[in-house]
């Protein structure tokens, strides 16, 4: 079931998953994928990657201390984005391990609709170089709840039960109503009577439950609300649904005694501790205290997990300068030139302006989506830089080049009838007249890039985006705003700052 | 005669429009020729065909007895002074940096640059107070004869002058008028000067070239041109203009 998720791939239908889809489409945010770490990978540690979704955070959470536990120096990317993205950093060995469930593995990474036994796909992945540990012990799969006072003044308790029950309104997702494997073969393998069935939102969806506009609607086995809400799961007694017991994918190649450690969460964690760790999670903001209940006493982890504010706000805020400043750097170095070129016009001017404006026309997170399975870059700062780099170009190509082409006959032939070399008339004559235009299409790049780079978090490169990310995943706004009023507060800065640079940068005489 | 500048065949078409048809001419050393004509006649063109700002379709022009070639037009475009009607100064440099733009720029000594700009100061009467300021705080007529100073800055051999005064008031126009003579006479300064105004081309021109619908009509003293006009559009220029001319 999970993966259907995965025919939307960078747009982010695969990163929605268990207990969490509720934020991404309470936003309307077609959010790819992740939020992660800023902590770069060092040889001799462990990497565990995680999903971006609640319960794969604190599992990846609860991996990590549990080798840190043991003596082994581990990290956690958290939130890396959805399947593929996980399973192909597992491959590449960007990470060493993540949580996974075996439904997702069968149909999204060995790609078949045969419900395979766990022997057949460790089998299969053994080919691939990657292990995977028993199961930790819960199901998440999808499932239909209601209201538990409902439930019992109907008597109803499986699915089956709802045949009975024609008049009762279903609320679905609407990934659950598109999955081949979901609502409508659902309804012709249980005969289900219903007419009266909408798509909504999940988060909508639990509140629209709450105040009786509908009676039934999917849900992820694990969800917390299914606790908090006082809501059932309807027995799935005809079997429809696949199993999607957790477990840890790992490399092969990893040492022994990490691999062990892994082997010991296996039968740890049955449903009601799972929804309890991940109703911690989305109560208290934070994996790393969650993860630690997992563990006796939920002593807190050797790596502090309360961050103070200011401390964190600065680390996101230079990390976000440092993301806006090297890529407007580049877009400068790279778009004057280019706009030099394009203002002579002809083929070669239109042709950087038309490739500098298509690649504006692409949306931001397209772009990121099309640069992270390049070599080069992949789930790194790098790849948000060149997607920031790109976007900064048009702006400051384009008013090079009009800033250039404004530069009235009567003083270009001025220039050349003096004598000045082609070189000394762009230094000394143009390029100071053309300064404001110029300095303006940097300012406006500086301001987008100021404003876009909070979707480098979205690749786990860090910034104010991370903040914006987590409480978006959350559906926290707090936590939002903590990124969005820095990034808000960061672009009125810069724009203050080009505006005062214009005094020192554009000459006198053309500001009289 | 002694002449500086020699067009020889120089001709120009801007898309189907003949914009000069062959044409030879030459500019004599040491004095002012004024070339004159209604508007579009190619008097312009042929000023910025000399300088080089277009292309000939053919012809020679030849500067000291040597054709002037695209290899050695940049050499010799610091030879040639150049003094367009609303001034051509870059706006971004204050008018002593324009006055000295090429002589920075071809690394003179600064005091000698200080002496030739107090020199030219004096020459075009222009205060040099006003040296610090910017292009746009300065009048008309101030512009133009900082523009004067900067193409007189390198003591060119040849001055081109295209509508100098051309958007100036009459009084401004007219001390500007008397300036140049003065400037010219004593620098005895080869000079072409573009106008399509008689009374400016018969007081400041020792050599007057009519022009119309690309080609030179008549060339001569202004005595010439009204004695013995070449032909009908020889009259009908001067009478034209003769309310002018006689006021």
């Amino acid at each position: 079931m999970k993966s259907f998720f995965a025919r939307n791939l960078l747009v982010g239908r695969d990163s929605v998953e268990p207990s969490d889809k509720s934020a991404q489409r309470s936003f309307a945010l077609p959010i790819l994928f992740f939020f992660a770490t800023i902590f770069p990978s060092s040889a001799q540690s462990v990497t565990i990657g995680s999903k971006k979704f609640t319960e794969s955070y604190v599992l990846g959470e609860i991996a990590r201390r549990a080798l840190n536990d043991s003596g082994i120096v581990a990290e956690h990317r958290q939130g890396m984005g959805g399947t593929i993205i996980l399973w192909e950093a597992l491959r590449g060995a960007q990470i060493d391990a993540y949580p996974e469930y075996t439904g997702t593995i069968a149909q999204q990474i060995l790609k078949t609709d045969r419900r395979l036994s766990l022997q057949e796909i460790r089998d299969s992945l053994a080919k691939l170089g990657i292990g995977i540990t028993e199961p930790l012990g819960f199901n998440n799969t999808y499932a239909l709840v209601m209201r538990r006072d409902e439930s019992r003044r109907l008597a109803l308790h499986t699915i089956s039960d709802l045949q009975k029950h024609p008049e009762l309104k279903f609320g679905l997702t609407h990934e659950f109503l598109d999955r081949h494997d979901g609502w409508q073969p659902l309804r012709e393998r249980y005969q289900l009577p219903q007419q009266n069935v909408i798509g909504i939102d999940h988060a909508l969806g639990y509140a629209a439950l709450a105040k009786g506009a509908i009676d039934v609607k999917d849900a992820y086995s694990t969800d917390a609300k299914i606790g908090e809400n006082n809501l059932v799961v309807l027995e799935d007694d005809r079997q429809f649904f696949p199993r999607y017991d957790a477990v840890f994918l790992f490399r092969l190649s990893l040492p022994t005694l990490t691999v062990a450690v892994l082997h010991k969460l296996e039968g740890t964690l049955d449903e009601a501790r799972m929804i309890r760790l991940n109703a911690e999670a989305e109560r208290t903001k934070n994996y790393t205290r969650a993860a630690s209940l997992y563990f006796d006493g939920g002593v807190t982890s050797t790596i502090p997990a309360g961050e103070n504010f200011p401390h964190k706000l600065a680390r996101w805020t230079l990390r976000h300068l440092e993301l806006a400043g090297i890529s407007l750097l580049l877009s400068v170095t790279v778009g004057v030139p280019l706009g030099i070129l394009a203002s002579r016009g002809g083929a070669i001017g239109h042709a950087i302006l038309g490739f500098a404006s298509v690649v504006q026309t692409i949306p931001s997170l397209a772009l990121l989506a099309l640069l992270v399975p390049l070599p080069f870059f992949g789930i790194s700062a790098r790849t948000a830089i060149a997607a920031l780099f790109l976007y900064g170009l048009l702006p400051i190509v384009r008013n090079t080049a009009s800033g250039l082409q404004d530069i009235a006959q009567p003083i270009r032939d001025s220039a050349i009838a003096l004598g000045l070399e082609p070189v000394a008339r762009l230094r000394k004559i143009y390029l100071p007249m053309a300064s404001r235009s110029i300095l303006s299409g940097i300012k406006t790049s500086a301001v987008i890039n100021v404003g876009t780079a909070t979707l480098a978090a979205l690749i786990g490169a860090g910034g104010l985006g991370e903040p914006i990310l987590s409480g978006l995943n959350l559906n926290d706004h707090a936590t939002i705003l903590q990124g969005a009023i820095p990034a808000a507060l960061l672009a009125l800065l810069v724009q203050t700052v080009f505006d005062l640079l214009d005094r020192a940068l554009i000459p006198k005489g053309l500001r009289l | 005669m002694d002449s500086l500048v020699q067009l020889a065949g120089i001709k120009k078409n801007f898309g189907d429009a003949n914009a000069l048809h062959s044409t030879n001419l030459a500019v004599e050393r040491g004095k002012t020729t004024v070339l004159i004509g209604p508007s579009g006649c190619g008097k312009s063109t042929l000023l910025r065909l000399i300088i080089r700002l277009i292309e000939p379709d053919a012809g020679t022009v030849a500067f000291n007895g040597a054709p002037i070639t695209p290899e050695n037009i940049d050499m010799l475009r610091r030879r040639i002074g150049y003094v367009i009607q609303e001034g051509g100064l870059f706006p971004h440099l204050t008018a002593r940096a324009n006055a000295l733009l090429m002589a920075r720029h071809l690394g003179k000594a600064a005091p000698e640059m200080r002496e030739r700009l107090s020199e030219l100061c004096e020459l075009t009467r222009f205060s040099e107070n006003l040296l610090a300021r910017y292009p746009v705080e300065l009048s008309g007529g101030q512009r133009q004869r900082v523009s004067l100073m900067r193409a007189l800055m390198l003591s060119p051999e040849l001055l081109l002058l295209d509508e100098p005064l051309g958007a100036l008031d009459p009084l401004v126009r007219a001390s500007l008028q008397k300036d140049l003579k003065e400037i010219f006479t004593r620098l005895q300064q080869t000079a072409l000067l573009v106008t399509h105004d008689l009374a400016e081309a018969a007081y400041l021109g020792h050599r007057i070239v009519l022009m119309n619908e690309g080609r030179i009509v008549q060339q001569g003293s202004i005595v010439d041109l009204r004695e013995k006009p070449a032909d009908a559009f020889v009259s009908e220029f001067l009478n034209a203009q003769r309310a002018l001319v006689l006021t």
